[in-house]
């Protein structure tokens, strides 16, 4: 004997395609921010780290729950004030690069503490128009 | 098992995180018009500035210590604090938002050293927020109440208890020895409940210490002074009988939220839910004689459900400081309106008034009672009217007519408020490149 199952679906109405897509509109959000809680918006001041990608006037996605490590692109706390730049951590010693050859790096001296507050995750741009 | 959750000096640590400069020196926050101290840092209780001091009294401080006074930025607490709390729900099953800045964390069915969860808990919510926290635990919520005040003191005096209960404290973990000496060592008015008046009145009957009010007949506490304290001594002996409805009421501000009973996805539900919790709180505010000059709205979905997560908040401010129902409903309302996204599951809602203020010092034009009585809203209806026809229509409007943003030159003395860093594109942080 063999035992025939079939299923049938019974539409009543119009049917709604999009229902079945299930598709919402792409929302930057969904990508750009991956904690909620942790993620802050800072806005770019200056050109040391133009080669990065990171332009004067830029915001920045910043993600405090992302662990730093080697190379992030870190915001830190350097005598009090916010700045971006690349982060080096050789040997437990951590020195902030600049991606511009025309910008010292910042190491930090004697007894000076630097911060790291968060890691950069994305950059946003916005053109006149 | 309750843990609270608690923010650290919760406006001045807020104010921290976008001005980092200002963790080296005194703040403190002042209220609406910059009239007094709301929120202190611990440098600034180190210069012993009194809560509630008056910015006149403190002045002097600025020039000879360096104590910076900021006004209240209460856009920015308000994010803050649905980041923290919404961090904080992760803690156990049940979370009750009890302020702005303090939850009680049901841990029924927790599992494992509830000392370390929380330990963790703390350092996630200082690392992705930025807001350093106390965590006490115990048995009832005056009881994780006082543990959180432990922990808190703990940390800010070193010495004024054992350094193992700075920033978390689990009072059920201690044996029964350490929790008498930390108990005798803990005055009556840190008790979650007891006022000036009752502390005074138990000081003279000898009960100067949280021991001796845990060893007090809990009958003769009822017969001699109050249910109130009834409930506040059997809570501390470790019967839990005090549900947020009936807790003291927080100062500086009144919250009313709830978790649902099941998830609710319509926002007529909402509405329905915080137009209630808004007329709630206007009562309590009126009861207490207070003007309210913001409102935060905020919803949630559970983080114990594998739907997908969202969190909204918004702090609505008031044109100028009310007490009325309608309008704190509309600036409610308008709230929600801002936050409410279709498509998720909630699992709560609540609503906050903020940058309280007695409404003996009301900057009011028309003198307009009370609206709980219909007469008294036709009383109001007429006045409105008469003026709008006298003077030309406009003259008089809602209040909530003017939530759209339109600002009057009418408004709030705010001359030190740091820019809304998380709620505006225009007063976004500025990061050096």
């Amino acid at each position: 004997m063999l035992a025939l199952l079939i299923r049938n679906r019974v539409c009543a109405g119009f049917p709604s395609p999009a229902e079945d897509l299930g598709a919402k509109r792409i929302d930057l959000t969904q990508v750009l921010i991956t904690h909620p809680q942790a993620t802050y918006f800072l806005r770019a001041s200056g050109h040391s780290m133009v080669e990065a990608g990171i332009f004067d006037n830029d915001i920045l996605v910043v993600d405090r729950a992302v662990k730093p490590r080697n190379n992030h692109i870190v915001v830190a706390v350097v005598d009090g004030d916010f700045t971006v730049k690349q982060l080096y951590q050789r040997q437990g010693r951590i020195r902030l690069k600049a991606a511009n050859p025309t910008f010292p790096d910042i190491v930090p001296k004697e007894g000076q503490t630097i911060e790291i507050w968060g890691v950069v995750t994305s950059c946003i741009k916005q053109f006149p128009v | 098992m309750f843990a609270l959750v608690d923010g650290n000096n919760f406006y001045v640590s807020c104010e921290r995180v976008f001005r980092p400069s200002l963790n080296a020196c005194p703040v403190v926050v002042l209220s609406n018009n910059d009239g007094c101290a709301i929120a202190r840092s611990n440098e600034a209780k180190a210069l012993g500035i009194k809560m509630g001091a008056p910015w006149f009294q403190i002045k002097h401080l600025a020039e000879s210590e360096g104590l910076v006074a900021l006004s209240a930025n209460f856009a920015l607490y308000g994010d803050l604090s649905d980041r923290m709390m919404s961090v904080a729900a992760g803690l156990g099953p049940r979370q009750e938002v009890y302020s702005i800045d303090e939850s009680f964390i049901d841990l029924s069915g927790v599992r494992g050293n509830l000392v370390e969860r929380s330990h963790k808990m703390r350092a996630r919510i200082l690392q992705w927020v930025g807001i350093p926290c106390g965590i006490g635990i115990g048995s009832t919520k005056t009881l994780a109440k006082l543990a959180n005040h432990i922990a808190k003191t703990a940390e800010r005096k070193p010495g004024s208890y054992r350094e193992h209960l700075a920033q978390v404290c689990n009072l059920a973990a201690l044996a029964p020895a350490e929790l008498e000496a930390v108990m005798a060592a803990t005055p009556v008015n840190e008790v979650w409940g007891v006022g000036r008046q009752i502390s005074k009145q138990l000081n003279e009957s000898g009960i100067t210490n949280v021991l001796e009010l845990t060893r007090l007949d809990a009958a003769m506490a009822k017969s001699r002074w109050s249910v109130m304290l009834e409930r506040t001594v059997r809570e501390l002996q470790g019967t839990p009988c005090i549900d947020l409805d009936q807790a003291p009421v927080p100062k500086q501000q009144i919250a009313c939220t709830r978790s649902f009973g099941h998830p609710v996805t319509e926002f007529g539900d909402l509405n329905e839910a915080v137009t209630e919790f808004a007329s709630r709180a206007a009562q309590k505010l009126r009861k207490q004689g207070s003007l309210a000059g913001q409102v935060l709205v905020f919803i949630r979905t559970s983080p114990f459900r594998r739907d997908t997560q969202y969190s909204g908040s918004t702090t609505v401010p008031l044109r100028r400081p009310s007490a009325d129902t309608a309008v704190l409903v509309n600036a409610a309302l308008a709230g929600l309106h801002a936050i409410y996204q279709t498509g998720f599951k909630y699992a709560k809602a609540g609503i906050m008034l903020l940058g309280l203020q007695p409404d003996k010092v009301q900057q009011i034009e028309l003198d307009l009672p009370d609206d709980d009585e219909q007469e008294d809203r036709g009383r109001l209806m007429t006045t409105l009217d008469t003026l709008n026809q006298r003077y030309g229509r406009g003259t008089v409007l809602m209040a909530s007519a003017g939530l759209a943003g339109d600002r009057r030159s009418w408004s709030m003395k705010q001359e030190r408020r740091t820019p809304g860093y998380t709620t505006c594109w225009e007063d976004m942080p500025v990061v050096r490149a």
